[in-house]
């Protein structure tokens, strides 16, 4: 079968002792990542990518070193949750619901292991899940020309805007921004500069990795300044931890249920983790009604959120892999090293270079047994890195950062453009304007240009190409019509609009940015 | 009160002008598409100008705003680090590193033994880091002491 050849190329190249050493590093500074307040897995990898340049590593292993670390963040994050009641990152806030009661009324350990075993529950699925689905996918993404990719990065900005903040208006000035800011820098079609006041430092346009790295890490220094890193102290004491065989048992069936919610919601362009634990937290509780004490700290609790959350992980690259649109925010920081690793993803990848594919397929089989092995015997070791002061972690983050750009390019220049991003990444914050869709506006902005106007090249000016009408010469009236891009149109107004009604009915606890 | 996101919404306004403004600054040149350089540009500053509207006529609460002595503590934050941004390159990455560490630390938790051991132990354990175990090019010190 060819499922099995590919994966046994992938294994081929997973296996080698330096991307299991990648693997295996990447699951342990994923994992610390996730479980520090403050620091989610979109900063994470965010920081950890000018590093990974710096190392000279080739583009699996690159690939293989950050998606170990995004998995193992998803997995972090718990920690802190359950014997902190702080979310390490946005997709754990759900885990607190429950983590949190259960490790006060003693239980820390418990919910820590079945935590555990739920999010390897989840990342497996998923990624079994994304090796099934993505071929098929890809298969389908081949035909798509320009108008179709047009739709589809109308459809990724239209949904993320519908999550990521309480205000449409907010969400879609976000996005605007983020393209906007992708403009800057020489016009790709003509070569002439745009938007660069003159400034040489603007004529390759601004890097995404300073972007990301300024509004996410840099912004988060400036919160915790506002906040005295009051946020941060060690809560809940972590007895031993054993293994509640009976409890774990009993939740196989939390731990499908919620699998499928976060994988489905992840697959979704714009959707992410944060989406997918929280969907499942909420479907869990109505399964088990009444009865079941969601939020009074049951094991169940604890489970549906993260094997939801890591099910959502693993779908957010299916997407990601195949189109080119990243499902969440941290696939959209993985997207920007694929492409400054010079890799386009899209449909042709997998013909291409199924060396990447199938080799982080597997390297993400491998990290899931890995992260399984840290997470749950040696749980302990991690509580205690927990136990680091903010006033030392952040000011080891700024300085992380810094140097990381400074790595990139050696200018200054970038480095007050990260401070400014930060800045911008503060006062957003404040104003409840979601960041995500900015990153997302900068990566994929010139290539939205590009497909609008090669769609208007071959149509030769014609904008119903856009809505899938085609034909052989302008002048002969329309041959024939595709209904994928005004399907995809279609689903982007109703991604855009259905939040606002959908609100009134389903309350969130706190806006989704992950 | 709802006068910050009235007050974003007039700021996005006119950033949005002056973006149609720089768009029609943008040069032709001899190749050229249907589409052109500016119609993408101009849509969007079209999108931001309505958001900032909206903004105006329909805001949301005020967030909660940092008192002056926090905002003073941001500020500073802010002119350390466009000090050390401008500092790295001529001193060398020890020092300024050590400085800039150190006063970050202070103003999360404003006791000094800790903060200035938390910016010695950054500069010094970052550099071995980045330097012996990635490889980076850092330089530790000023080129000038070093001859």
């Amino acid at each position: 079968m060819e499922l099995f050849s590919n994966l046994a190329l992938g294994f081929s190249v997973a296996l080698s002792p330096f991307t299991l050493f990648l693997a295996v590093a990447g699951c342990f500074l994923g994992t610390i990542i996730g479980a520090l307040p403050g620091l989610g897995p979109s900063n994470g990898v965010a920081i950890l990518i000018p590093l990974a340049f710096s190392l000279g590593l080739d583009a699996t292993s690159a690939l293989v070193l950050m998606t170990a670390v995004y998995y193992g963040a998803m997995y972090g994050g718990r920690i802190s949750s359950i014997l902190l009641n702080i979310p390490g990152d946005e997709p754990a806030l759900m885990t607190t619901l429950d983590g949190y009661p259960m490790a006060k009324a003693g239980r820390a350990g418990d919910a820590l292991v079945l935590s555990g075993f739920a999010s390897f529950f989840g990342a497996l699925f998923a990624t079994i899940g994304l090796m099934l689905l993505a071929p098929l996918l890809s298969r389908i993404a081949y035909q798509f020309g320009p108008s179709e990719y047009f739709a589809l990065y109308l459809l990724a900005f239209s949904t993320l805007g519908g999550i990521a903040s309480k205000n449409q208006a907010k969400a879609a000035l976000a996005s605007c921004i983020g393209l906007g800011i992708a403009m800057i820098g020489l016009d790709n079609q003509t070569g002439m500069p745009r938007f660069t006041g003159g400034n040489l430092h603007l004529m390759d346009g601004v890097d995404f990795l300073v972007a990301i790295v300024g509004l996410f890490a840099v912004a988060e220094v400036f919160v915790f300044i506002e906040s005295h890193g009051r946020e941060s102290s060690i809560g809940v004491k972590l007895g031993k931890v054993t293994l509640p065989v009976r409890d774990l048992t009993k939740g196989i069936g939390t731990m499908l249920r919620s699998s499928v919610i976060g994988f489905i919601a992840g697959v979704l362009p714009g959707a992410g983790a944060s989406l997918g634990s929280f969907l499942a937290y909420m479907g869990e509780k109505n399964v088990q009604g009444e009865k079941g004490g969601f939020g009074t700290g049951v094991p169940k609790g604890v489970m549906a959120p993260e094997a939801g959350n890591n099910a959502a992980a693993g779908g957010a690259l299916v997407p990601m892999l195949t189109l080119g649109v990243p499902g969440s925010g941290t696939t959209a920081v993985l997207l920007a090293l694929l492409l400054t690793l010079n890799i386009t993803p899209g449909p042709t990848l997998f013909t291409d270079r199924p060396d990447v594919v199938w080799g982080l397929i597997a390297s993400l089989l491998i990290a899931n047994f890995v992260l399984l092995a840290m997470n749950v015997p040696m749980v302990k070791m991690f509580v205690h890195i927990l136990s680091v002061p903010a006033w030392v972690l952040l000011p080891g983050v700024m300085m992380i950062s810094f140097v990381g750009i400074y790595s990139l390019s050696g200018s200054y220049f970038d480095l007050l453009l990260m401070i400014f991003f930060g800045i911008i990444g503060w006062i957003f914050r404040k104003l409840d304007v979601p960041t995500v869709p900015i990153i997302l506006g900068i990566l994929l902005g010139n290539h939205m240009e590009d497909a609008l106007r090669r769609a208007m090249i071959l149509s030769d000016g014609d904008w119903r190409f856009l809505f899938g009408f085609r034909w052989h010469t302008p002048s002969s009236g329309y041959e024939f019509y595709s209904a994928i891009p005004s399907s995809l149109l279609v689903l982007a107004v109703a991604g855009f609009v259905a939040p606002i009604f959908l609100r009134r009915v389903i309350k969130k606890p706190q806006a989704v940015s992950d | 009160m709802k006068l910050s996101d009235r007050l974003f919404g007039v700021v996005v306004i006119l950033g949005a002008l002056a973006y149609t403004a720089g768009a029609f600054q943008i040069q032709a040149s001899f190749m050229s598409d249907p589409v052109g350089s500016k119609t993408f540009p101009l849509m969007l500053a079209g999108v931001a100008a309505i958001c900032g509207l909206i903004f105006v006529f329909r805001p949301d609460d005020d967030p909660a705003w940092p008192g002056r002595m926090t905002l003073g503590n941001i500020v500073i934050a802010v002119l350390v680090m466009v000090a050390y941004a401008h500092a790295l390159k001529p001193l060398g990455f020890l020092i300024p590193t050590a400085i800039c560490a150190a006063i970050l630390s202070f103003q999360i938790s404003p006791r000094p033994l800790p903060a200035t051991i938390t910016g010695l132990g950054l500069s010094i354990g970052l550099f071995i880091i980045f330097k012996y175990a990635l490889g980076l090019g850092l330089q530790p010190l000023p080129k000038a002491w070093l001859g």
